[in-house]
């Protein structure tokens, strides 16, 4: 037997040192899960600055120029630092132990791969404090914004990009590499469990679409500092050729964050259905069609740059088709919990709240895919309220959901019941209350990332501010229940902790040693 | 193969994967995107000379041309158009032209970029003669008027009555081998 790792009790040097040189998939699982949470709350607490900001109209509490700072880095740190590092952590910690393989088939690629995120994000933060502020250009930095007219500070951020896609490469390669080459004898393809089938599938979409961003972060560098004109239309570039390489990387980075999610929602409602998963093979094909289409809609994003008709209808459709494969998923979650023995445990609850608004903005998605009403929506809140139903109730409540659902695997103890499901109430109300009211300020015409509004949004400006401060409440709620769980939780010994759990996971100690499967298990 | 091996093959084959579409969004995206706007005529980029084939003249219509110029950062040059706009008949060619100044000590090199708006219309607008089609030197306080010649097609939809047409002028004395003198 392998031996174990060090704990405090060896000294802070051992300590650290394990943390720092780990080639093991559970502690680095682990540390991209603390940093995403730790981002989270970052990007967290900028999203309070600007809702604060916007309580009421008027400028009350920050300038306008660090408004846009604030816009630009809340969605750059939550998209790039909490939920695809935290995806990464889940998939590092539940993907060996899902196909029985003794490690990641990449340790030590694995480690540099998460050591090169916190200076990366260290950058990124670096630039508020620099003159001129930091990235003020919106997440999705369109030239010449970012280009011609971006604070100095802009060559620190595409560096941090650079940084980011080259972990996300990394890591994407790895669990590549551990799907094809790892899996235990008798676990062929079709029986993974679905987390591991839409993981691969996003592995791939990263390794196609991370170098697109890092080339169109290397071309505003070169802009910015060699003289071409890539996108500077003065020296016959064109800005909208930004946005078309942006939106290349874009829409599949979209799915990138959301699959994922589907992959936990798949395992965790099984669970708590007693039934297995409705529809299995037809949710691998739907993922899989899900990822091939992402890559031929991106100029969805873009109905107003002045694009000929025929691509307008070809984009509206093509966008449209996606809901099909979509739908079909939907369909095998409700599918599979009909005439189940359901119970509703924390990390159910948050399922079956993805499911519900994960639907919710799939259908504002439709909505903004007719080229013809976009027109009204573009850069509206009608838009922002749209993409965080589908990021927020989608990708961060099925993580909450997961986290929820693999806590007492991870450290043998049980989380606190009532306080998961008073968190999850809270969770679900204050987000509602966040961004129900945003769907009718973009209706009514507010466009999105400006420091003030007209006094005829300002009353579900309020609303929308007070129940963004009740959703962030609930994440601390969230990180306080996780810190109790691990130093007082009530211990688990039996292997598996949801009696409805099925999968090779369930099979190793509660908590899941340090070493697992060092000899393959026999998949039947 | 062993288990190792396979993992590596595997990583480079991905990695070689991952630089290729690096290069894809650096060297092939840009070049598709530019010819695709040439074919389609979208993207606001004017053509290459043009030929005049058609004479015929629509005078029942009137289309507003208006000229604008800028200088790139780098471009210390004093540039304008002669004229703010002209109304022209689609079909009858036009002259007009912009002024250029060499306020510097120096000998330059500079170069005129196209660019119209509304920038799908770009197909509609013929240049038969154009100082944009070569390089412009100018030796140090020297000036010059620089000509245009264009053609609106008389096939331009109905729905448009106005164009405007920018130049940009850059710099390109660093990018020019042969001496200002030979050039002029």
């Amino acid at each position: 037997m392998a031996h174990g790792p060090a704990t405090l009790a060896d000294g802070w040097k051992a300590y650290i040192s394990r943390w720092v040189f780990t080639t093991n998939h559970k502690d680095i699982g682990t540390l991209y899960l603390w940093f995403s949470f730790a981002m989270f709350i970052l990007g967290g607490a900028f999203a309070m600055i600007i809702r604060a900001e916007l309580f009421q109209p008027g400028m009350q509490l920050i300038k306008p120029e660090f408004f846009n700072q604030m816009t630009t880095m809340h969605g750059l740190v939550m998209v790039f630092g909490a939920i695809m590092p935290a995806f990464v952590g889940l998939a590092n910690w539940m993907i060996p132990l899902m196909i029985g393989a003794p490690d990641m088939a990449l340790p030590r690629m694995n480690n540099l791969s998460f050591w090169i995120l916190p200076f990366a994000f260290a950058i990124l933060t670096s630039t508020l404090f620099m003159e001129g502020g930091g990235p003020n250009f919106g997440w999705t930095f369109y030239a010449p914004l970012s280009t011609t007219y971006a604070p100095e500070s802009v060559n620190f951020f595409i560096f941090a990009i650079h940084i980011m896609g080259a972990s996300s490469i990394m890591g994407s390669i790895n669990i590549i590499a551990t799907v094809m080459n790892m899996r235990a004898p008798g676990m062929t393809y079709m029986k993974m469990p679905l987390f591991v089938w839409t993981w691969v599938i996003t592995a791939f979409l990263l390794v196609a679409v991370m170098p697109v961003l890092a080339g169109a972060v290397t071309m505003m560098l070169m802009d910015i500092n060699f003289g071409t004109s890539f996108f500077n239309a003065a020296g016959g570039g064109d800005p909208v050729l930004f946005q078309h390489v942006f939106w290349f990387f874009g829409h599949p980075e979209v799915y990138i964050i959301i699959l994922p999610a589907f992959g936990v929602v798949s395992q965790i409602i099984p669970t708590f259905s007693r039934k297995p998963l409705f529809g299995y093979s037809s949710m691998v094909y739907a993922t899989a069609a899900i990822a091939f289409l992402s890559f031929v809609v991106w100029a969805h994003h873009m109905f107003t740059v002045g694009m000929p008709i025929a691509g307008e209808l070809y984009f509206m459709y093509a966008t449209m088709l996606i809901a099909v494969p979509t739908g079909v998923k939907v369909f095998n979650w409700i599918t599979t919990m009909y005439k189940g023995s359901l119970t509703f445990e924390t990390p159910m609850l948050f399922s079956i709240a993805f499911v519900i608004l994960f639907t919710f903005g799939g259908f504002t998605g439709l909505m903004l895919s007719i080229a013809a009403a976009d027109m009204q929506y573009h850069d509206t809140y009608f838009v922002v309220a749209h993409f965080h139903y589908v990021m927020v109730a989608g990708a961060v409540f099925s993580g909450t959901a997961a986290i929820y659902y693999w806590l007492p695997k991870w450290c043998g103890k049980m989380y606190n019941e009532t306080m998961g499901q008073v968190q999850f109430w809270v969770a679900f109300v204050g987000f509602n209350i966040a961004f129900m009211p945003q769907h009718f300020l973009g209706l009514a015409g507010m466009p999105r990332r400006y420091a003030d509004y007209g006094l005829q949004f300002a009353d579900w400006n309020m609303v929308s501010s007070v129940g963004a401060f009740i959703y962030g409440g609930a994440q601390i709620m969230l990180l306080f229940n996780v810190i109790m769980t691990i130093r007082n939780g009530k211990p688990v010994a039996d292997e598996k902790v949801w009696e409805g759990a099925e999968g090779l996971e369930w099979t190793v100690a509660t908590p899941a040693p340090y070493h697992t499967f060092a000899k393959p298990p026999q998949v039947k | 193969m062993s288990l190792a091996a396979s993992n590596r093959k595997l990583l480079i084959k991905l990695l070689l994967g991952a630089v290729a579409m690096f290069a894809f969004a650096i060297f092939v995206l840009p070049p598709i995107y530019t010819l695709f706007c040439e074919i389609t005529g979208l993207g606001g980029k004017t053509k290459g000379e043009y030929t005049a084939v058609d004479v015929r003249v629509d005078t029942s219509r009137e289309v507003t041309v208006r000229f604008v110029a800028s200088n790139n950062a780098m471009m210390p040059w004093e540039f304008r158009p002669t004229m703010d706009k002209v109304v022209v008949h689609p079909g009858e060619p036009t002259e007009i032209t912009y002024f250029a100044r060499n306020t510097t000590s120096e000998d330059m090199v500079s170069q005129a970029i196209p660019s119209l708006v509304p920038n799908n219309m770009a197909d509609y607008f013929h240049k038969t003669e154009c100082f944009c089609f070569e390089n412009q030197p100018l030796a140090a306080g020297d000036h010059a008027e620089l000509k245009l010649v264009f053609i609106i097609d008389p096939d331009l939809p109905a729905s448009v009555n106005s164009m405007t047409l920018s130049y940009t002028l850059f710099d390109i004395t660093d990018r020019t081998a042969v001496p200002v003198a030979q050039i002029q």
